[in-house]
């Protein structure tokens, strides 16, 4: 069950990509309205992360195109946000926490221009909202797990950005960090950011959400939480993995099959 | 002495060169070396300086003489070469990347072996001196040499300036930085080149063989006196500079010293000493830490046993002897003698004859440490649901780190309790 929007901030249109010629995302296909909290839920493997990454232009798609704000990604970047996973990184790097959510303004100031004094004001802005302000001169290798998490979320409020995708930001962090998090989403959603999150945990995703992008290898449901976040897609979704397809996958991998005819 | 100031003078004009150069090299290598270091590619550093050789011997072959630009040309397109074909094998071959390092190294740093091999048996007088690339010789610096090298490593302290802030991204959080729109593939092919540059600045004076040593060692160093990135890139670069220095005024000194393996040495030290005795991170003073706690736990367990001594009777302040105190706890008897001997010394404790006895401030300090191993207890079993018998292993630990503001904290949330959950009073202060 897919539900599309009228005016799309996001559109990704009948996407393939492939890990080494074996496909991990079969067409998928959604439209995403503006100031919605989304969430991207499927079970492990499902190519979730897979998703944001080639939304964010990290991963080339095999076929298929996205499309923010109606142009491609290079054309508004300045707009878009990403929020990495935590362990992506080695967090015994010689930075401060100051230092790390500085580099949300980097887009901004461009590759050869060093931040300046109101960039320093806006990530200490960003880093009290994000309750770590005290925090600024500590070197990151001292954070906790939900304190790395906030230091993530505070560089990419840095990037004053329309639209933000994170990569499983609710993973390992105290409840406490979790509230804090989903309250500055509701927040931001409320001023007309969009905000999609990739997201394992059911239980939470009802509340958390707005619209829900239910994915396993395909797009099994895309739409508003309450009238696509249903049992019977739910079940579709984490109902066993759909053998064929990735038997067929791994079919052209060994034989080192396009994933389109040309 | 007469040496000494005779090499810092530099009214020698040999020394002048040979310290210039040096300085530069180890000081252009540090910086570069702090970003291949932070992005986790030390590795490549060495198989670069290696895979420069055959470019060497390739452009003497072509050129005819050791024309030193011809030189660092063709040690440019070989160490260049190299790291392509690291990153070919290691993403388009079943190789992983540490298997493509070692082959890249052997097979260039072989095919310069041969090349030199064959250069030096085919007669031609300008030849020789050729291998000092292996090793290096500081002392063939000339004047004209070193105009290239200054050329070098002011192109290498204008890019690594411009890029810092780039470099840095990318070495932190690559994805973030492609996200961002930085040109990360550029700026790698860029961190590769500059590498090139800094390992073809150094190996006249250094050699091949040693280079990687000059691009790595200082910035590991610097890692262990900092936080800041900044500062480990100045604190590296002052680190080479300084094994500069030392190399030459060494060789300066003992004429049959080489220059470049006794700036590696010189570097080594420094690693070695900021491994050992960096504050905070290095193995000395963690070390100290961990006996500091020891001999606290020690004191205040001993102190411990004459309250718990004193609760018998209510006599805190009476005398023991070695064997009374022993039978309270078990305790190593050396440990106790001296830790006795210990707390003595700071007035803890009275020695009299071959008993101890605990003076007013000891008492105070004795009945604090009870105090907060029972407050422990009592808040694991109300607040954890920990059963008493259980409490006690824990709040042994816990009674020695607690600090006032925690102890004010806890006695706040328990309600300013009298008595622990063993049914024994709680000592106040």
């Amino acid at each position: 069950m897919i539900i599309h929007t009228q005016e799309p901030i996001l559109e990704v249109h009948d996407l393939t990509v492939s890990y080494s010629r074996k496909p991990v995302l079969w067409g998928i296909d959604f439209t995403l309205p503006s100031g919605s909290i989304a969430g991207i839920v499927g079970p492990n493997g499902a190519g979730k992360s897979t998703l944001l990454k080639t939304i964010m232009g990290l991963i080339p798609p095999s076929s298929g195109f996205i499309k923010l704000f109606g142009r491609p990604l290079e054309e508004i970047r300045q707009r878009v946000s990403y929020v990495p996973q935590r362990e992506s990184v080695d967090w015994d790097f010689p930075v401060s926490v100051l230092d790390v959510v500085l580099m949300g303004r980097y887009g901004k100031v461009g590759l050869l221009r060093n931040t300046g004094a109101r960039d320093r004001s806006i990530a200490l802005e960003c880093l009290d909202k994000v309750g770590m302000s005290a925090f600024a001169k500590r070197q990151i290798s001292q954070l906790s797990g939900g304190q790395q998490q906030r230091v993530f979320l505070a560089r990419a409020l840095a990037q004053e950005a329309d639209i933000y995708f994170m990569d499983e930001p609710f993973a390992g962090v105290d409840a406490a960090t979790e509230q804090a998090i989903i309250g500055l989403l509701r927040e931001m959603a409320a001023a007309d950011k969009t905000i999609v999150v990739v997201h394992h945990d059911l239980q939470s995703a009802r509340s958390y959400f707005d619209w829900i992008i239910l994915l396993n290898m395909h797009l099994v449901a895309a739409g508003p939480t309450e009238q696509v976040f249903t049992e019977e897609m739910v079940q579709q979704a984490y109902g066993g993995r759909l053998n064929l397809l990735s038997q067929v996958g791994d079919v052209m991998e060994k034989r080192a099959f396009p994933s389109r005819e040309n | 002495m007469q040496h000494f100031i005779d090499f810092f003078s530099f009214t020698d004009p040999n020394v002048r060169y040979v310290v210039l150069g040096n300085v530069l090299l180890s000081a252009s290598a540090a910086m570069v070396g702090v970003f291949i270091l932070l992005q986790k590619k030390a590795l490549v550093g060495d198989a670069v300086s290696h895979a420069v050789l055959p470019g060497i011997c390739a452009a003497f072959l072509f050129s005819g003489s050791k024309n030193t630009a011809f030189m660092l040309v063709g040690a440019f397109i070989t160490g260049w070469l190299a790291l392509i074909t690291i990153d070919y094998i290691a993403t388009k071959s079943k190789l992983k990347k540490d298997a493509a390092i070692g082959l890249v190294l052997s097979v260039f740093f072989g095919a310069g072996m041969v090349m030199m091999t064959y250069i030096q048996q085919s007669g031609n007088a300008a030849q020789s001196g050729l291998d000092h690339f292996i090793f290096g010789k500081a002392a063939t610096l000339i004047g004209t040499d070193l105009v290239i090298f200054s050329v070098l490593a002011a192109v290498l302290l204008v890019a690594v300036g411009l890029f810092f802030k780039a470099f840095a991204l990318v070495a932190f959080d690559r994805p973030y930085a492609e996200a961002l729109g930085y040109p990360v593939r550029k700026l790698d092919l860029l961190l590769t080149s500059l590498t090139v540059l800094a390992v073809v600045t150094g190996i006249t004076a250094v050699g091949v063989v040693l280079m990687a040593a000059m691009l790595v060692t200082p910035g590991a160093a610097a890692r262990y006196w900092t936080d800041n990135i900044r500062r480990m890139v100045a604190i590296a670069v002052a680190f080479g500079v300084f094994a500069g220095l030392a190399g030459a005024y060494i060789s300066y000194t003992a004429p049959a010293m080489p220059t470049g393996p006794w700036m590696v040495v010189v570097s080594s030290i420094i690693a070695f000493v900021s491994f050992f005795f960096a504050p905070k991170k290095g193995i000395v003073p963690k070390l100290y830490t961990q006996r500091k706690n020891q001999r606290i736990i020690a004191e205040e367990n001993t102190l411990k046993m004459f309250y718990h001594l004193g609760e018998r009777n209510s006599h805190f302040k009476g005398k023991r002897d070695l064997s009374e105190l022993i039978h309270t706890r078990q305790v190593n008897e050396t440990l106790l003698k001296t830790t006795l001997r210990r707390l003595a010394t700071k007035q803890l404790l009275i020695a009299h004859g071959q008993q101890w006895a605990l003076t007013d401030v000891g008492y105070q300090k004795a009945a604090r440490v009870v105090r907060l191993h029972r407050l422990w207890e009592l808040y694991l079993t109300q607040y954890m649901d920990i059963a008493a018998d259980h409490v006690h292993d824990d709040a042994e630990t816990i009674e020695h780190i607690l600090t006032p503001e925690l102890e004010r904290e806890l006695e706040h949330q328990l309600g300013y309790p009298k008595k622990d959950p063993h049914n024994t009073e709680i000592p106040k202060i």
